[in-house]
């Protein structure tokens, strides 16, 4: 056995606890997970059913924590975990699971299929069975500080230019601020609207923020490849800040696995709860407008549907508050067969939109976002991630539909009933 | 072994055997299981109505939206054959009989012609989930030899107690003695195998419910 394998099995056995347990000696071989796949429904290929994913962490559950299991062990009659069989599982973990949580949601028995998934993505990591994709998107947010390799730099840039519009100063290291922005890096390089969107609706709603020179980046790619130490590492940088900062709230931006990243695994992975609040931008809003802070005027008259990014809906519980704002703006707002904690995944989260293996498989899995856009027709998109968003236009330009995608916080702030100058507090 | 013999080994010792391996089976299993415990969660949760384990433990057992759609004849033939064993095993009134020699617990029957034609029905439908298991891709894909195994310890029992009341085929001794032998093997393989999730199902579901419930999602 190689030290990595060694290694590899070692995680699994580690991160094993009741609930693994549990699942593993309820699953009956129904096969429904399947049907809530969307790699499944659109290859019709068995091997994606997402139980059958979970093979190598089973094998090592049974013959590790089962009475039978290790008699059987120690009279050879089970096979050991190979490295041979986690390379070829690599396909099945990685490129075929977006961590989107649906078949949690249906499993007859209740196993919370993809609480496994990402507990079997330790293993594969430690024991050299990631994407290379994911690999050097999780090395660059180690070492760069960002998975596309941005840095502070870029930010200052792209506060000088949303200054630059707006007219409004973005506040950098501010001790005790309110709230803390953080943004992604797809938000840093493809889309700047998102911080010019939050600073008018700040400024409307009179709040104090700020943005951390050390912890800017809310995208965690140690979490998507499975690695906790790493994870730990990029999450620390928005603790510290935070705490530096002495913010009284950290907002996770328009991007799904980071909310989950820093709401949810956080303060488990650093070992203690935090000292301050982590609200999605969606929640923010929302109780800006539940509160009266915020005010908008027109709405948009075209045909508007909303995508549910799966980390902040279905695995984040962030599931009314983006109705109430398209409610605000949109008066032909319409949803999608599926709409909210059911919603199918765009094909491109948990780290396959990195990894180019992928991408052949992700186009297929997008036919089903495909038929959901069909069944209501919508003029444009809206949604609040912005890997949901490449994905959701790239899957839209392979299958040629007309169908522009934009961003919840910015279509908020472009219906502000803003003043052209002075400081509008509490509006 | 004359067939009186038989029945009554399997009426004693046999029974005394399997029940003692299914009680300590069933408890050394539970203890594996859940002694593994969990890592408290630190996140601070989130509250929503109808999110929890306990809420879970009962929705799970409702088809989610779309589903019954997508594979009715495991619904259908899954509700039928799972409430038609429940109606046989707790509900015929010898079955009620045995467990009140056993624990003192009683409680009334259904009328045999009842139990008749649900076991018909249940038997039908364990046949057509069978089928469906073999037509099925995925379902044949994920089919190791357990599951053949274990519907087969779950179909006999049925299959023979209806012909030893229904006096077919073997002589009623001899039939009521494999009976009683199936439903022997039955209880001994349910701690070992998939059949274990009569008693994880409850715990999976909480679990699933609790981990998700603190994130405020109802699943």
């Amino acid at each position: 056995m190689s030290a990595s394998l060694e290694k590899g099995v070692r995680v699994l056995k580690e991160v094993i606890d009741a609930p693994i347990a549990s699942y593993f000696s309820s699953c009956v071989h129904c096969g429904l997970c399947a049907e809530a796949c969307l790699f499944y429904t659109e290859t019709g290929d068995p091997k994606y059913t997402p139980i059958h994913k979970l093979e190598p962490l089973r094998r090592v559950y049974e013959q590790e924590y089962t009475l039978l299991g290790r008699v059987a062990k120690w009279l050879h009659l089970s096979k050991p975990i190979t490295d041979a069989e986690l390379a070829e599982w690599q396909e099945l973990v990685y490129n075929s699971c977006t961590l989107c949580g649906r078949c949690s949601l249906v499993c007859p028995v209740g196993n919370d299929i993809v609480y496994m998934v990402r507990k079997l993505r330790e293993g594969m990591a430690i024991s050299g069975h990631a994407p290379n994709g994911v690999i050097e998107a999780t090395r660059r947010t180690v070492e760069l500080g960002s998975p596309m390799g941005v840095k502070l730099h870029a930010v200052k840039a792209q506060m000088k230019h949303v200054e630059a519009e707006t007219g409004i100063p973005i506040p950098l290291d501010v001790e005790g601020a309110e709230y803390m922005v953080q943004l992604s890096s797809m938000e840093i390089i493809n889309f700047p609207e998102y911080l010019s969107a939050v600073a008018r609706i700040m400024k409307q709603a009179g709040k104090t923020w700020t943005l951390c020179s050390t912890g800017f980046e809310a995208t965690n790619a140690g979490i998507q490849i499975g690695v906790s130490d790493l994870a730990r590492v990029i999450v620390s940088r928005i603790v510290e800040g935070a705490e530096r900062l002495k913010v009284k709230c950290v907002i996770s931006p328009e991007c799904g696995h980071a909310y989950t990243a820093i709401r949810w695994e956080g303060p488990n992975l650093i070992g203690r709860p935090f000292t301050f609040q982590v609200k999605h931008i969606l929640e923010v809003l929302d109780e800006f407008r539940a509160q009266g802070l915020i005010k908008t005027e027109g709405m948009e008259t075209d045909r508007l549907s909303f995508h549910d990014p799966c980390q902040i809906t279905r695995r984040g519980g962030v599931i009314q508050q983006q109705r109430n704002l398209m409610q605000m703006v949109a008066a032909n707002f319409v949803e999608m067969p599926d709409a909210g904690k059911y919603n199918w995944c765009c094909g491109g989260g948990g780290g396959v939109s990195a990894n180019e293996e992928a991408d052949e498989l992700r186009l297929s899995a997008f036919k089903r976002k495909k038929a959901q856009l069909e069944a209501v027709k919508p003029d444009r998109l809206v949604t609040a991630c912005a890997v949901c968003r490449t994905t959701l236009e790239e899957g839209l330009e392979h299958y040629q539909m007309d169908l522009p995608v934009l961003g919840l916080t910015e279509l908020i702030a472009e219906h502000l009933v803003e003043s052209g100058d002075g400081d509008r507090k509490g509006a | 072994m004359n067939e009186l013999q038989f029945l009554t080994w399997v009426r004693g010792p046999g029974l005394d055997i399997a029940l003692g391996i299914f009680l300590l089976g069933v408890l050394w299993r539970l203890m594996e299981i859940y002694s593994l415990g969990r890592k408290k969660d630190l996140a601070a949760p989130r509250h929503a109505p109808g999110a929890s384990g306990w809420h879970t433990i009962l929705r799970r057992s409702l088809p989610p939206p779309g589903m019954v759609k997508r594979s009715p004849v495991s619904y259908i033939g899954g509700y039928i054959f799972h409430v038609g064993l429940a109606i046989i095993v707790f509900l015929f009134v010898p079955h009620i009989k045995l467990i009140e020699g056993l624990t003192g617990l009683s409680w009334p029957g259904l009328p045999s012609q009842v139990i008749d034609a649900v076991t018909v029905v249940t038997l039908a439908a364990m046949v057509v989930v069978l089928v469906d298991r073999i037509n099925k891709p995925v379902k044949r894909y994920l089919s190791t030899f357990q599951d053949w195994f274990t519907w087969a310890l779950t179909f006999l029992p049925v299959l023979t107690g209806y012909l030893a009341v229904k006096h077919l085929f073997l002589p009623y001794t001899t039939m009521l003695a494999l009976h009683i032998l199936s439903a022997e093997l039955l209880l001994v393989f349910i701690p070992f195998t998939k059949l274990f999730h009569v008693f994880t199902v409850f715990g999976s579901r909480w679990y699933n419910g609790a981990i998700n419930g603190h994130k405020g999602v109802p699943v």
